[in-house]
């Protein structure tokens, strides 16, 4: 025979159960998310890895990737070197581009040249490009800070 | 004792070294040389300076002394004797005969190619066509000479960044003479050019940066052969370093409209020693702009103008209003560098329209303003996506709030039941 | 008890496992304790709850600690990257590294509520002056906790504020310059001082911790609470609780009240990344340490250069350790409350210290000149 003050008593059992259960659950909830790694796996300021195979890259070309928030520019040399820079013109911080047909690295902002050693040989860029270290593991390029 | 010796005698050494270094090398005068003996020895002031800025003089390096340039006998100690006209003494050349007595080395190939064998030999030549060289023909004793812009007893090498010719040194040597409207007067020529100078974007380049390439009064006016550029050639000048923005104006209609004109390129909007910080205002119909100046409302240049002026409004807008919610919302803390990576492209573009602007055509300006307006547009939306995520957390903050509050409630309750039911 | 058959739900669920475990271990002594042990219940009561509020703000920062040191770098080229890869990249990363950073500022406010409460109901006397000094202890390692953990993110306010805080150190007369050296792993502030700070920030105070914690709350479940000697002297009955549920269930509000209040805090005012540090790159203008710091720092900064013969900032070093040294022993210096007597002097003495405590770090935020 259930009495008001049992069936009271009843229902505050439940709200403090209820609300404790749900805390936990709403606590937990981000613990075991935070646990599981994200996708980039780790800071990527130190280096990264460019995301195309070795192979895929042809003579004579140049690609821009991202190096943490600012762009890097892989270029596989006419000899068949690999070489990365920073991708940020000395001058004005235009993004620049490799060149095929002069085999050098061009800023089409106003002009600036450099040539495949990241050196300002024309034009307004007052500095070199940053030279990144490029190592080759399997099939992965992993571009470096440091060289 | 020895141990100290040992430690001490090549400390003071790299310590005499290291004071030495950064200006020229200190030489050791020879000894044995009357002109160098009686000019430094003499104690009079109207003598020694010579001998005293030699020693930083690169010709002492060279081991060219006082009789190479001014004759005489050095092994005379005898004033009569060593300063003798039959010994070939010139005393202290006069202001016309300087040129000729410097390039009686500096223009003999075979003499200055033992030195250094790629060394140029026509900068007397040279000179005699620059309006310095050709006032000094006609008599004028206060045009700069040789010893003017590179010193004279304490000449340093060209390299040497105290010398009077190193880049960032230019303007004061020039600026000794030019900059001066007291000695500049009964010429015709400015002398608030200095100052002008001082104030543009090529001399903040040249100091503050450390930019060497930026021009300085030599870079545009020419070294020996100094001349203001003329009214055709200014743009070839400035269009050596801003090659591509001079090659826009030469397929533009303003080339053949300045020279019908009369009209310096380049230098009537962007004026030739106060070069400043170009600035979006200068193009347009607002009364900032340039192109007002020559274009009136009726006219086709003007409405021109007015879109080009618009596209560029448009774009660094969009540009500046992206990068302002991406920032917002990094400084909140969401992860935001792949848009601000994508933003870039629309910077890029930014930039390319200034320099297109030199083609006044709005049709590429409009061009390249929509490709950065389109970019601007998707990061602007990722940042606000970010700041939505932002919002969310603020929600989940709520709920978490909520479900707080009914643990509570459901505490506070229990206390009050069990106080009640026990005491 | 039943045998076999499934529990069928969650009281029968405990009860099950409460059989099991009496069963096999006999658990009625400490049974007696919890069962039997009682709050008094006066005026003052509200001030038993600062304790276990430490206690409980401790334990989140062991736990969001132990989540952060999954993805931190103790390294000055990583440290300040890997906070970043937290705040931005690791699911409710940004939400773990604002509480670990908030909470433990809440730990260090309840700590000295708790610390001063104790103070002036005297409860640091007599059988109580073993509790009070392992007391002391643990204030001293919680605010060398809160030094530590500062500098971990390698931002430029942290790394110049411990180059600030340990010059200090340094100041102690004879082995302060050891002291320093020890602290910072070397002459300056450089990656050594972090690793350093991260050794003990992570396993050596927490392994202090765990002792003299652990010695702190066995004494004080072994004696009770202690009742503010006017009350006592009163003569009147002394009203009590049950520890479990009625004063559990009040401090369960509180421990509630506060995770609400860290989870706002987080979500509204998240902690600050920052600059990373750049030791070559001059001080920023406004360097100051944690508000905890606060009134030791200002006050260094008001005493003029030179005391007589002696170093001003020696003056204040040597100050504050006379004031420290004053509160650990304030058990054996206060004889009027030993022999139960009224003791006002220790009281005014005690408004003292916070009226200047809580001046000093006002000041130190408000004052002009160069903060």
């Amino acid at each position: 025979m259930e009495t008001a003050a049992s069936s009271r008593r009843g229902f505050v059992n439940i709200l403090m159960g209820g609300g404790f259960t749900a805390m936990a659950a709403w606590m937990l909830y981000p613990v075991v998310r935070f646990l599981i790694p994200p996708k980039s796996g780790e800071p990527t300021i130190a280096s990264v890895t460019v995301p195309w195979k070795p192979a895929e890259l042809k003579i004579n070309s140049g690609r821009i990737f991202k190096f943490g928030s600012q762009p890097g520019i892989l270029v596989k040399t006419p000899a068949g070197e690999l070489r990365a820079f920073a991708a940020t013109c000395t001058h004005l911080n235009c993004t620049v581009q490799y060149r095929e047909e002069k085999q050098d690295i061009w800023c089409a902002c106003h002009n600036g040249i450099y040539d495949l050693n990241g050196k300002n040989v024309s034009g307004p860029p007052p500095r070199p490009l940053e030279t990144y270290k490029v190592n080759v593991k399997a099939e992965q390029v992993i571009v470096s800070k440091g060289a | 004792m020895r141990g100290l010796r040992l430690v001490l005698v090549p400390a003071l050494v790299m310590g005499a070294l290291l004071l030495a270094g950064g200006r020229a090398v200190a030489q050791k005068l020879p000894e044995g040389n009357s002109c160098i003996e009686c000019h430094q020895g003499i104690g009079d002031p109207r003598v020694t300076p010579p001998a005293e800025k030699f020693p930083q003089d690169i010709h002492l390096a060279k081991g060219i002394l006082c009789q190479d340039c001014h004759g005489g006998d050095p092994t005379n100690f005898d004033p009569q004797g060593s300063m003798s006209r039959a010994k070939g003494f010139i005393g202290k050349p006069g202001h016309q005969a300087i040129p000729q007595l410097c390039g009686r080395c500096h223009s003999d190939a075979a003499y200055m190619k033992r030195f250094n064998p790629t060394i140029r030999v026509d900068q007397v030549q040279e000179y005699f066509t620059s309006v310095h060289g050709k006032r000094l023909r006609a008599g004028d004793q206060k045009v700069a000479t040789c010893i003017s812009c590179h010193d004279v007893h304490k000449i340093r090498a060209i390299k040497d960044q105290q010398a009077w010719t190193y880049p960032v040194k230019v303007v004061e040597t020039c600026g000794r003479c030019h900059g001066d409207a007291k000695y500049m007067q009964g010429t015709k020529i400015a002398t608030d050019v200095v100052d002008k100078y001082k104030q543009s974007v090529h001399y903040e380049a040249l100091t503050r940066k450390g930019d060497l390439s930026a021009p300085t009064c030599n870079v545009c006016h020419g070294n020996h052969g100094a001349t203001p550029p003329g009214v055709d050639s200014v743009a070839n000048v400035c269009g050596t370093c801003h090659s591509l923005t001079a090659e826009f104006f030469n397929q533009s209609p303003h080339k053949k409209a300045f020279a019908a004109m009369g009209l310096v390129p380049c230098v009537t909007c962007h004026n030739n020693h106060d070069v400043m910080k170009p600035n979006d205002t200068l193009v347009g119909t607002d009364e900032k702009a340039v192109c007002v100046n020559c274009h009136d409302p009726a006219s086709a240049g003007y409405q021109k103008a007015a879109a080009i002026r618009a596209s560029l409004d448009e774009l660094r807008g969009a540009v500046q209003r992206a990068t302002a919610i991406l920032e917002r919302a990094e400084h909140a803390g969401m992860e935001v560098s792949q848009p601000k990576f994508e933003l870039r492209g629309a910077w890029d573009a930014l930039l390319k329209t200034r320099a297109t602007v030199h083609q006044f055509d709005p049709a590429p300006i409009q061009k390249l303003s929509e490709e950065g307006v389109q970019i601007a547009g998707k990061t602007y939306e990722k940042g606000v996506k970010a700041m939505d995520d932002l919002r969310f957390r603020h929600r989940g903050l709520w709920v978490s709030v909520g479900i707080i509050l009914v643990a509570l409630a459901g505490l506070v309750l229990k206390i009050r039941e069990i106080d009640q039911r026990g005491g | 008890m039943r045998m076999g058959g499934v529990p069928r739900s969650v009281a029968e669920l405990l009860r099950f496992a409460n059989a099991w475990v009496e069963e096999r271990i006999d658990l009625s002594g400490a049974r007696e304790l919890i069962r039997h042990k009682v709050v008094p219940v006066h005026r003052h009561t509200i001030w038993y709850y600062f304790g276990g509020m430490t206690l409980f703000l401790f334990i989140i920062q062991v736990m969001t600690g132990i989540l952060l040191l999954l993805y931190y770098r103790p390294s000055a080229e990583e440290a300040f990257e890997s906070v970043q890869f937290i705040v931005t990249e690791v699911e409710f990363g940004w939400l773990i590294r604002s509480i670990h950073s908030w909470s433990g500022n809440l730990l260090v406010a309840t700590m000295m509520i708790h610390l001063f409460s104790v103070y002036f109901t005297r409860a640091y006397r007599k059988p109580r002056e073993l509790t009070w000094v392992s007391g002391m202890c643990l204030f001293g390692i919680f605010l060398f906790f809160g030094f530590s953990g500062y500098l971990l993110p390698w931002n430029e306010l942290a790394y110049f504020a411990t180059k600030v805080g340990t010059d200090v150190t340094g100041q102690v007369p004879l082995v302060g310059h050891l002291i320093a050296r020890i602290l910072r792993g070397g002459e300056d502030v450089t990656g050594a001082t972090l690793s350093r700070f991260y050794g003990f920030h992570v396993a050596i105070l927490p392994l202090l911790t765990t002792a003299i914690l652990g010695l702190h709350l066995f004494l004080v479940q072994k004696q009770g609470m202690s009742v503010p000697p006017e009350i006592e002297r009163s003569g009147r009955p002394i009203r009590t609780m049950p520890f479990v549920p009625h004063f559990l269930l009040r401090d369960l509000v509180g421990w509630l009240s506060a995770l609400a209040v860290l989870g706002a805090l987080a979500a509204y005012f998240p902690w600050e990344l920052g600059v990373k540090a750049d030791p070559f790159a001059p001080a920023p203008a406004g360097i100051r340490p944690e508000w905890y710091f606060m009134y030791m720092f200002q006050t260094l900064k008001y005493i003029p250069a030179k005391i007589g013969p002696i170093d001003g900032e020696l003056v204040g070093v040597l100050g504050f350790g006379v004031g420290g040294l004053f509160l650990l022993l304030v058990p054996f210096l206060d004889r009027k409350t030993a022999r139960g007597e009224k003791s006002p002097l220790f009281f005014w003495i005690g408004v003292g210290i916070v009226t200047y405590i809580i001046v000093l770090s006002v000041l130190g935020y408000v004052a002009p000149g160069g903060n």
